[in-house]
């Protein structure tokens, strides 16, 4: 672990900014309250103080931690309160919204990259629909789906894949383009099919491509997810535990169910990075 | 020119050819009223400076490119159903071997394309290996050969699937001088051993006067056939036959012809 040092270094350096700033920005409310009991504060209260605020501008670190370590292990994974519960609510979602996503993002990218009237069409639609705010979509997509039926998970997949299939259209049409002229002209030598240029040659060219998109869609996938519990006013989930906290003022909640979410998603790109090298070390593609 | 002599069965035919680029700046004539023969079993070595249509002529009798007057035939048919037939193996000037496939792998992907069985698959692959002289690297990767084996193994992805012709465009032009050497060596005894028809690309007169029983020599703007020259040079050809006074004939002429068709840029 060569890299250890610079990384703990960083973080420290974070965590030592992050202190400065809980004493700094909760110091007004220690003021007020003292001003009001007409007491006046030693530099110490004040810094015992900014540390253990019920409700924090912002919580400090270990308020966090003991927060995220309250929701992971401290309740009942069944339970309303624990971050296992909403945290796998919303994995399912994003799971089911990141296949829809790359299925869908992969088709679209084998049509653009065989079929003209696509390759002109499809690129301009893609790109203009990821300039569209999310979250003004995601409660137009809940409330269309809901009024023909459809609630509970997919309304949030569909919004999470709406999220993940654009990188994946934009990596798959690159990774399928990059055999150059001469491995095409190879195949034609062949006289190959194009399902045969397809397979052979196109596809396990784009493998590499394919999981730098993975990578970053995964990640987009469980933003749309939680965006999608948002104006539902959902009862579960990531995204519900930020909005109930942010109705009562909960910081320390809103702040580990956002490090709930950074650690899901450094868990799915993980998981995408263990299964890409698997397969490219298969592949011999791996160096 | 007309050139049809001594010729038995001819295996590539071409009259009046011309292949003319449609391209922005206006056409550009990349080969002009080409006339040759080539017989069965020859080895035939296209020379010219860039831009004298070598690698197109190659090129139209792979059916990668269309000739726009005249006519080419391969096999007596045209390229296209040529090509069909399965009548040429091309080797490129980079071995292009893909980097997921082992060469093993790499050589049986014209064989999977073709619909050989799978038997017939691995008896092939290790026939060819050891023509190439790479027995015992089929399960290697790729990267894990230098750029003289790598070529090799584009050379027997080239043979397995027995095309009488062999179509190299100058597939050592990457390689240095040693490695070179050796490769024209044994290109040579494939040649011998398989009896093929080989078509060669290169722009190394040595290379070409070494290999070839006879030199096409090519000039550009437009791309046109100035000389042809029938190698004496006898079959078996060990590397010092280099240094022989009609080895150097040949070289002389086969430079003259370049300059020629060439102007004073040369």
């Amino acid at each position: 672990m060569r890299s250890l040092a610079p990384i703990l270094t960083v973080l420290a350096a974070i965590v030592a900014l992050w202190y400065a700033g809980t004493v700094r920005l909760n110091a007004q409310w220690t003021y007020d309250q003292a001003a009001r009991a007409g007491v006046e504060v030693t530099f110490r209260e004040l810094l015992a103080d900014t540390m253990a605020q019920e409700r924090p501008v912002l919580p400090a670190p270990h308020q966090v931690a003991q927060g995220l370590w309250d929701g992971v292990f401290g309740q009942k994974p069944s339970s309303k309160r624990s971050l296992v519960y909403h945290g796998q609510v919303t994995l399912s979602a994003t799971l089911v919204g990141f296949v829809i996503g790359t299925l869908a993002g992969i088709l679209l990218a084998v049509g653009i990259v065989h079929n003209r009237a696509m390759d002109l069409s499809v690129m301009p639609w893609a790109i203009a629909s990821q300039t569209i705010p999310i979250l003004a979509i995601a409660p137009m997509v809940i409330v269309v789906l809901a009024s023909i039926g459809v609630t509970g998970l997919l309304p949030k997949a569909v919004i999470s894949a709406y999220l993940s299939f654009f990188p994946v259209v934009v990596g798959m049409v690159k990774g399928l383009r990059s055999p150059d002229a001469m491995q095409l002209d190879l195949l034609r030598t062949y006289s190959a099919s194009p399902a045969a240029t397809f397979w052979k040659l196109r596809l396990p060219a784009s493998m590499p491509y394919l999981f730098a998109s993975l990578k970053v869609s995964v990640a987009a996938s469980l933003v749309g997810a939680i965006v999608g519990e948002l104006p539902a006013g959902a009862s579960a989930g990531l995204g519900a535990r930020l909005l109930s906290g942010s109705y009562y003022g909960q910081t320390i909640q809103i702040w580990a169910a956002l490090f709930a979410a950074a650690i899901l998603a450094a868990g799915l790109v993980t998981v995408i990075g263990v299964i890409e090298r698997g397969t490219l070390r298969r592949m011999g593609m791996d160096r | 020119m007309k050139d049809t002599a001594g010729i038995a069965t001819p295996v590539i035919e071409a009259k009046g050819m011309g292949l003319t680029f449609e391209t922005n700046d206006g056409p550009v004539h990349a080969l002009k009223d080409v006339n040759l023969t080539v017989g069965k079993g020859e080895f035939v070595s296209f020379i010219g400076p860039s831009g004298c249509g070598k690698t197109t002529f190659l090129r139209a009798i792979a059916a990668l490119e269309h000739p726009t007057e005249g006519t080419l035939t391969v096999n007596g048919m045209t390229p296209d159903a040529a090509r069909q037939a399965r009548a040429y193996g091309y080797v490129f000037q980079a071995a292009g071997l893909y980097p997921w496939r082992t060469i093993a792998g790499n050589i049986r992907l014209p064989l999977e394309i073709m619909g050989f069985s799978r038997d017939e698959q691995e008896e092939r692959v290790e026939r060819v290996l050891a023509l190439v002289d790479l027995d015992g690297f089929g399960r290697k990767f790729p990267w894990q050969l230098s750029g003289g084996m790598q070529q090799r193994a584009s050379i027997a992805r080239a043979l397995a699937f027995d095309a009488d012709i062999l179509l190299m465009d100058e597939p050592f032009g990457a390689l240095d001088e040693i490695v070179r050497d050796r490769l024209n060596e044994e290109v040579l005894k494939l040649w011998a051993r398989t009896e093929k028809t080989i078509g060669f690309v290169t722009h190394s007169i040595p290379e070409a006067v070494y290999l070839s029983t006879r030199i096409v020599v090519m000039s550009p703007r437009p791309g046109r056939i100035t000389d042809v020259i029938e190698s004496p040079l006898p079959k078996d050809r060990p590397l010092d036959i280099r240094d022989s006074p009609e080895f150097i004939a040949i070289a002389h002429r086969v430079r003259e012809g370049l300059r020629a068709g060439h102007g004073d840029e040369v």
